[in-house]
């Protein structure tokens, strides 16, 4: 789970990371009285899971308690590469003196975690690898013994930080090891992290992202970062019931077991779809190993639900499941759903029990569900249905 | 001859008791595996029936391995225990350590890799259908009735995948089929399986699967061109995956141009690996391959 700027640096103060919080508002109305508490010399940071804000026009500087309400009038309400800003960041205008990189991040390649800091901050890192490759150094952490005192001291020394904030820059990277191994994150990034007037070092930004397996497990708290409007109203239903649903634009539903098997589903049904007028895959859901009528028949409620479905494909390879199970399950979902259920369904069960699957679903003979055996066949037959 | 894993190969499965641990403990006895006990502290010294056999449970690892000469264990422990039960069968030295739990918090997964560096265990997954070789022995919850001994390696990150190839390749068969797993970081990768079936005389030819997320692919890629003599076709998924959404598994995600499928299927092509579209290409790719040897 990607967090907003606002909510990454509630867990760098929580653990020690100097950063100042500042004021979240969500109606232009309130940014009158965060700005006059702040000093009226503030930022105005459009608060939106996405990079590139400033550049789109979401981040403004204000010199008075009025500038800054022009700013939050105008931010809010702004389209971020697809992302409504629905809240704004008022925060002290601290001009940074200089600006440093600094991140902590899971490395899928080498199995373990990786630092990556530079003193050249304030742009894309990815820039100035490519620009001056020599100032973004990567430094891997041993997970096991995680960052020392001693580790955090070398990190600081490799990165070349100026001498004089060498104490603050130590201690600076122990917080923010803090943040990343006490919340399970998989990236804790600060950019700028800047020197300001005095010789302060401070996070002027923060993104971080957290580890849905180990929120899961051992951090109920994180639940509270979840912002239920901000989600797609479909994936928020398919979420209440335990569904693992990806909202998509197209226009065929897709039901499937097994997360390979249902990424498989959608790209055979874009392919299929080349034939049948460009139509495409609507969703990805995986309903996993025990496809009863229940599970059935909330996913088929949640595909049904999407304005832009007009045919659904159940793709279901039975491993463990048994098809005549799954071909219950639909016969269920039907009943469950009566008129509510209102187009095509395209069935291809195969594996486990696949003759039993079958013949229960021919025995329904419903108006409408089609049986196809391969995966090809079914995908071409809900991309034609979607086209009709 | 099949890798990691044969009829020789004695199986104990720590969460044996829990309810997905009896249950596939059950399939895999019916796939004649020779499971030899259970582990859980708490009902250490009681026995537990299974598919018509007794078996022991024990309160550790090492005491399971004394008793029984176990050499693999696979884990049915739920995501909080997970690292700790890697942990202790790592410490016991047991050779193969198959770890099915989906939902391990990718940092327990970071320290237990971590933990394995100079030891004398192999680790498959976790979040994975683990391996098997048809008939011999299935250590894992592949669905046993879907194909049966042959010249095919299999390996691939999705479970489903797997039994879905198996099953279009079912009239020949495989060596060996291992699902390594869909989370961030595994154990046992694409190129530890390559390297073991290029070494198995058996297996004449390869199958990989792959799916967005990360660069395992393509690292793979490099050391079929490099190592691998034996024909391997490929197949990757995800191709209509969105940028940034993790479909289904922690680890299939695309991240901003990297982990794409078109670059994984571009890495394996230029390294001379023939890739479907489809999981029904890949197999006709296979198909024709086989044919012809």
């Amino acid at each position: 789970m990607d967090l907003m700027e606002y909510q990454a640096k509630e867990l760098f103060a929580k653990h020690g990371v100097a950063v100042t919080q500042g004021i979240v508002i969500e109606s232009a109305d309130d940014a009158a009285a965060a700005a006059e508490k702040l000093g009226g010399f503030v930022v105005v940071k459009a608060q939106v899971k996405a990079g590139g804000r400033g550049k789109a026009g979401g981040v403004k500087l204000a010199k008075s308690v009025d500038e800054a309400v022009e700013h939050a009038r105008a931010i809010l309400g702004m389209d971020i590469k697809g992302h409504t800003v629905n809240r704004v960041l008022i925060t002290p205008a601290t001009p940074p003196v200089e600006e440093y990189y600094f991140s902590f991040l899971l490395d899928r390649a080498n199995r373990s975690h990786l630092c990556i800091a530079s003193v050249e901050g304030g742009v894309e890192i990815e820039e100035v690898a490519k620009t001056n490759p020599e100032a973004v150094r990567k430094i891997p952490v041993d997970a096991l013994e995680g960052v020392t005192p001693e580790k955090a001291a070398a990190i600081v020394d490799e990165a070349k930080f100026p001498a004089e904030l060498r104490d603050q820059a130590i201690e600076m990277v122990q917080a923010l090891w803090k943040v990343y191994v006490e919340e399970d994150a998989t990236l804790v990034e600060v950019n700028p992290l800047a020197r300001l007037e005095g010789d302060k070092l401070e996070a002027l930004d923060g993104k971080v992202s957290l580890d849905e397996n180990a929120s899961e497990v051992r951090h109920p708290d994180h639940a509270a970062f979840e912002i239920r409007e901000e989600a797609d109203p479909l994936e928020a239903k398919a979420k209440d019931r335990g569904l693992n649903y990806v909202k998509l634009d197209g226009e065929v539903g897709i039901i499937g077991n097994g997360a390979g098997l249902v990424m498989s589903t959608l790209d055979v049904v874009a392919y299929a779809g080349e034939n049948h007028g460009g139509v495409k895959p609507a969703n990805f859901l995986d309903i996993g190993g025990g496809a009863n009528a229940q599970v059935m028949a909330d996913g088929l409620d949640v595909i049904l639900n999407d304005p832009q479905v007009k045919s659904v494909f159940v793709n279901v390879f039975g491993g463990i499941t048994a098809c005549d199970e799954v071909a219950n399950g639909i016969k269920g979902a039907l009943e469950i759903l009566g008129d509510a259920a209102t187009k095509p369904l395209v069935v291809r069960l195969d594996g486990n029990n696949v003759d039993a699957g079958r013949a229960i679903l021919n025995e329904l003979n419903h108006p409408l569900v089609t049986q196809v055996d391969t995966m090809d066949g079914a995908a071409d037959k809900a991309a034609e249905l979607a086209n009709a | 001859m099949t890798i990691y894993l044969n009829k020789d190969s004695k199986i104990i499965v720590q969460g044996m008791t829990g309810g997905m641990g009896s249950k596939h403990t059950t399939l895999m006895l019916q796939a004649d595996a020779n499971i030899v006990g259970g582990v859980n502290a708490r009902k250490a010294g009681t026995t537990t029936e299974l598919n018509g056999k007794e078996l022991p449970v024990f309160g550790t690892v090492k005491e399971a391995m004394e008793a029984t000469g176990a050499d693999v264990s696979v884990l049915f422990v739920p995501p909080a225990f997970t690292k700790a039960a890697c942990i202790e069968a790592i410490d016991a030295e047991i050779p193969l350590m198959v770890v099915i739990t989906e939902g391990v918090p990718v940092q327990d997964t970071a320290e237990v890799f971590a933990y394995l560096e100079g030891k004398k265990t192999r680790m498959i997954g976790p979040n994975c259908p683990g391996i098997i070789s048809p008939g011999e022995s299935l250590a894992g919850i592949t669905p046993h009735t879907i194909a049966g001994k042959g010249p095919i390696g299999l390996v691939s990150k999705s479970g489903t995948l797997t039994y879905q190839m198996m099953y279009e390749l079912r009239d020949y068969g495989f060596t060996t089929a291992i699902g390594i797993g869909g989370d961030p970081i595994i154990g046992t990768t694409h190129i530890d399986a390559l390297e073991a079936f290029e070494n198995d005389p058996e297996t004449k030819v390869i199958v990989m699967i792959g799916e967005i997320g990360g660069d395992a692919e393509e690292r793979a890629a490099a050391y079929i061109k490099d190592h691998v003599t034996k024909p391997v076709v490929g197949y990757v998924a995800g191709f209509t995956a969105p940028e940034g959404k993790t479909m289904g598994h922690a680890g299939a995600i695309v991240s901003g141009s990297s982990g794409t499928a078109q670059a994984k299927k571009e890495a394996l092509e230029a390294a001379g690996v023939k890739v479907g579209k489809t999981p029904s290409e890949t197999a006709d790719l296979m198909r024709e391959i086989l044919q012809s040897l």
